[in-house]
Parts: structure tokens; sequence; C-alpha cells
């Protein structure tokens, strides 16, 4: 069924006891076209952009655990297009397109609000290097504004602009057309979405190995049995070096760790764009219900485990606490932690692999749930037509190897610093 | 927090500690010129869910480079010892 004001309205009338279910659950087949590994967002989409664009409609996504159950509901929600370099600025100014219609699209409320993010700057020189950012994202059709530090004032007045800021603001960068979204209903509605066009979501079904014939990937071992499938994708975010491995990819460009979030006791408006701080590494939003919703470094060592440690919980409250003082008179609510794919230049993977039969996603680092449609939308064609879209053409495997990793922050072969 | 049993301080927390990532990787000679061998040093991990050996350097202590085993997923360290391969000397800690 398709959901309007009239359908909320009659069913309101019902006392709500009458909704379908959103999408079916299905037993898994013996064979699909193709088969996506991970039940996350970026599979999610893979799925719904196959069977759309593409007209694959025998498709399976396979998750081992719940439908976003993983970081596309443990982010922070941000969306931005805001990056410098060829391969990405093209790459998620996509995706910015695809959120700004996508409630539409998916006929589902993904509460996309396009109410900007504005990067501090605290020096002079800091200003500078955003003004040249800013230079090269309107060079690539991206929107992007040089704010005074009056004009930062004027957007958000509760940022510390007294005298005693340990760190003065002097101006920012600010993307208007970036925002946030409710992450969870971007899942659902890509499942809602793909489930409709025909895609079967397979929860509770953890890939355990592969099948091979004639040195190509032919299947998957399941814990719901065997299931075969002319392309496999693997869309498994900070578990792609495990899964990865049992297909025969004994190593990659890439490390997990673990990013914590947090989130405060809801408060009245507060702040209505998104804030980065430039003299430290934090990033704030204010969620619909109030909380303030905000995120940090990584907690610094490789790790599978979904927690992080108070020492990085306190060290992101301080950076908070450094542009708005206020903060400290908030309760924190919750606080959890996600499991990043962090790549060896802070920028992602979409590509064929060269065993027929796989292709790979992974490598999303801090910017997984922004690139959500886009990564779907790239990784569908990848499978589809046995070939890179030119959006996703430089996120290939053996671009380390030639000589062509995309670093965008310039810090070298250190994951953990991307 | 994470607690990490020094050779040479005694158990420490792990804010003592600078990261050092997987310690399995053989750095090449200098005089190699294989391309292959400089790319999978620098890129390639095998990024194990499990035990992974690291180097973490006391870098707040002894300023000693160690070996730890450490589980990825419960953090449980397994063993310590100095990276060197040499043994604690000057007596007990």
């Amino acid at each position: 069924m398709s959901y309007s004001a009239f359908s909320v309205f009659r069913h309101a009338l019902t006392g709500n006891r009458h909704w379908p279910r959103a999408w079916r659950d299905p037993e898994p087949k013996k064979h699909y076209q193709a088969i996506i590994v991970g039940g996350g967002g970026h599979g999610l989409a893979t799925a719904y952009y196959l069977a759309k664009e593409h007209g694959i409609t025998n498709v399976a996504v396979l998750e081992k655990g719940y439908l976003g159950g993983g970081n596309v509901g443990r982010n922070t929600t941000i969306i931005r297009s805001n990056y410098m370099l060829d391969g990405n600025g093209p790459f998620y100014e996509l995706g910015m397109k695809l959120w700004e219609k996508m409630s539409l699209d998916l006929n589902y409320n993904v509460m996309f609000s396009s109410r900007g993010v504005i990067n501090l700057a605290h020096s002079k020189a800091q200003f500078d290097a955003f003004a040249r950012r800013g230079n090269s994202m309107r060079l690539n059709g991206i929107d992007a504004e040089l704010l005074t530090r009056e004009q930062v004032r004027e957007q958000v007045p509760h940022l510390d602009f007294s005298e005693h800021a340990r760190f003065p603001i002097f101006g920012g960068l600010c993307q208007p057309r970036g925002g946030t979204a409710r992450h969870d209903a971007v899942a659902w509605g890509y499942a809602r979405a793909a489930d409709q066009l025909g895609v079967d979501l397979i929860q509770n079904c953890e890939v355990n190995g592969f099948i091979r014939e004639e040195g190509a990937i032919v299947g998957v071992q399941t814990s719901r049995g065997e299931i075969r499938a002319d392309k496999i994708g693997l869309a498994v975010a900070g578990n792609t070096s495990v899964v990865a491995a049992k297909a025969g990819l004994e190593r990659l460009p890439i490390e997990s760790h673990v990013l914590q979030a947090f989130v405060t006791e809801a408060y009245k408006p507060f702040v209505d764009t998104v804030v980065t701080f430039g003299a430290g590494h934090f990033y704030i939003s204010q969620s619909d219900k109030g909380g303030l919703v905000f995120g940090g470094d990584l907690d610094g060592y490789n790790s599978y485990a979904q927690r992080g440690g108070m020492y990085v919980a306190e060290d992101v409250i301080t950076a908070g606490l450094a542009i708005f003082p206020q903060l400290g008179r908030l309760k924190l609510l919750r606080n959890w932690g996600g499991v990043m794919d962090m790549s060896m230049d802070g920028s992602p993977i979409i590509c064929k692999t060269e065993t027929p039969g796989l292709y790979l996603n992974a490598g999303w680092c801090y910017g997984g749930f922004k690139a959500t449609p886009a990564s779907g939308w790239c990784f569908a064609h990848t499978i589809a037509r046995d070939e890179p879209h030119p959006l996703n053409a430089a996120y290939t495997l053996d671009r380390f190897s030639r000589g062509y990793a995309i670093d965008e922050k310039g810090v070298g072969a250190v994951p953990g610093h991307h | 927090m994470i607690r990490i049993d020094c050779p040479q301080c005694g158990v420490r927390d792990y804010t003592e500690f600078t990261y050092g990532g997987d310690a399995t990787l053989q750095r090449p000679t200098s005089d190699c010129d294989d391309q292959i061998i400089w790319h999978d040093y620098v890129y390639q991990r095998e990024n194990p869910r499990g035990l992974l050996r690291e180097l973490w350097q006391h870098s707040q202590g002894c300023r000693c480079w160690l070996e730890v085993e450490r589980n990825t997923v419960t953090h449980d360290i397994q063993s310590v010892q100095l990276a060197s391969g040499g043994s604690v000397s000057g007596g007990t800690r």
C-alpha cells in the first residue's frame, strides 16, 4: 500500500490497528540473480536501485541480525557533500540530490532537513583553507558559502562568542543544502520500497562461507542454508575484512575502528543547523525530539566492539564544551558505538573484485550515512552493468597500488587518523 | 578501560600508551624495489575480528615499544612483551 495523508487519516479512525506490515518476511529461495550481503542502509539502497534503475528484481538482501541494526542506526545523521577532491565531490553531490527527493521517491518520510552544515574556522589560516575548499566545491557545482564571525553568530547565537572562548571563532564555511535525516527511517524506507519491487529481505541469515565453482563465486552458505546467485555484493561495513576473507580476499586496505556517538536529554530549540568544531574533532546537531546529538574522535585502536571507552567520551565532551559551554548543564542520555570500516585513504571502495561474481562496497570511514543513496545507486550500477559508473570509477581497490589514493585529509595510510 | 601490563612499569591505563597498529607487518628492507611488497606493507591489513598482535608505545611511561596480543572484540589482553624481544633489565619492577 502507498502511504499518504489519506491513509494516515483512515487508519487513525480505526485506532491504527490495521496497518499492514511494511515488508514481507520471505523464506530464502534457492537461487537469485543477485545477493546483497548486509541489510544496512547501503545494502538496502543497493537492492532498491538494482530493482528500480536496472529492472533486476530477483534479488535477496541477507542480514545476520535485523534490518538497520548496524551503523545506519548508530550514526549522528549528518548529510553533506562538502568534499574537495574530484573523486569525492561529484559522488557525494549525487547523494545530496538523491537525499532531496528521497521521501517522495520511497513514499516514506525520512525527515530529511536541509538545515545547513557549518564548519567553524578559528584562525585566519583556517578561514583561508575553508575558502579554498569552498571554491573547489563550487567548481564541482556544490553549494558553499563563507561566513564571517558575525554571520556565524547570526545563525548559531549560542556558540561561545565571549572573550573567554578558548578557541575564538573567526568565521565558517557553510553548506546550506546539507543537514540531517531520520536514520532508521532511511533503512526502513529503502527496505519497504525494495520489498515492494520484489526484493526478498532475509533477516537472521548470517553468511558463513562462499560457494566457488571454477574460480567464480556462485553462492553463499548461510545460517539458513545454501543460496546461489549470479552476482554477490558485499555491503557489510565494519565486518568487511571478516566476510571478504571468507570469499578469498585475505587482506584489504581497511581497519575496523569503533566510533562513539552521544545524545543528551531533550532540550528547547538550541541549534537549528549542524555545527562542526574547527580546533578539535566535534560535530553536533539537535534532533526533532530536542536531544543534542554529537560525536568526535575514534577510540584510536582496532576494535570490533560496538561500544567505546569512557576516556574518548570525556575527550569528545571536552571538545563540545569548548564551543558550547552550556552543554555542561545537560544530562547525557545515551552513548553507543559503531564499527567503522576505516580505509587507508579515508575514501570508500565500490568496485568489482578480481573474483568473478564478487562485488565490494566498503571503506566508509566516517562518511557512510550521508553516502547511503549514492553508494547504493553506484553499487547497483556496478553490479548490474559489470562496470563502475563514472561517479564511482575512482573508488577501486587497486588505486593504492597505482598511486591514486584519494586522501581528502592528507594524513597518509593511517586509517585511524581519517 | 583497557589496561596494559607494561613489563617495565606494571599495569597502566591504555591512555598512557600510543597505538602503533598491527605488529605482524614486516617492513621491507630499504633496498627492496618490488612495488607490490611495499604496497602490501603500507596498505594491506588482515584486520582480524579476534586476537590481534599489535604495537603500543608506553609514551607516558618508560617509552618502550610493546607487542600486545589483544582481542579486538572483548579487549582481553593475552600477552605483553617488549617489541625488541629483549627482557627487562635492572632488577625487578
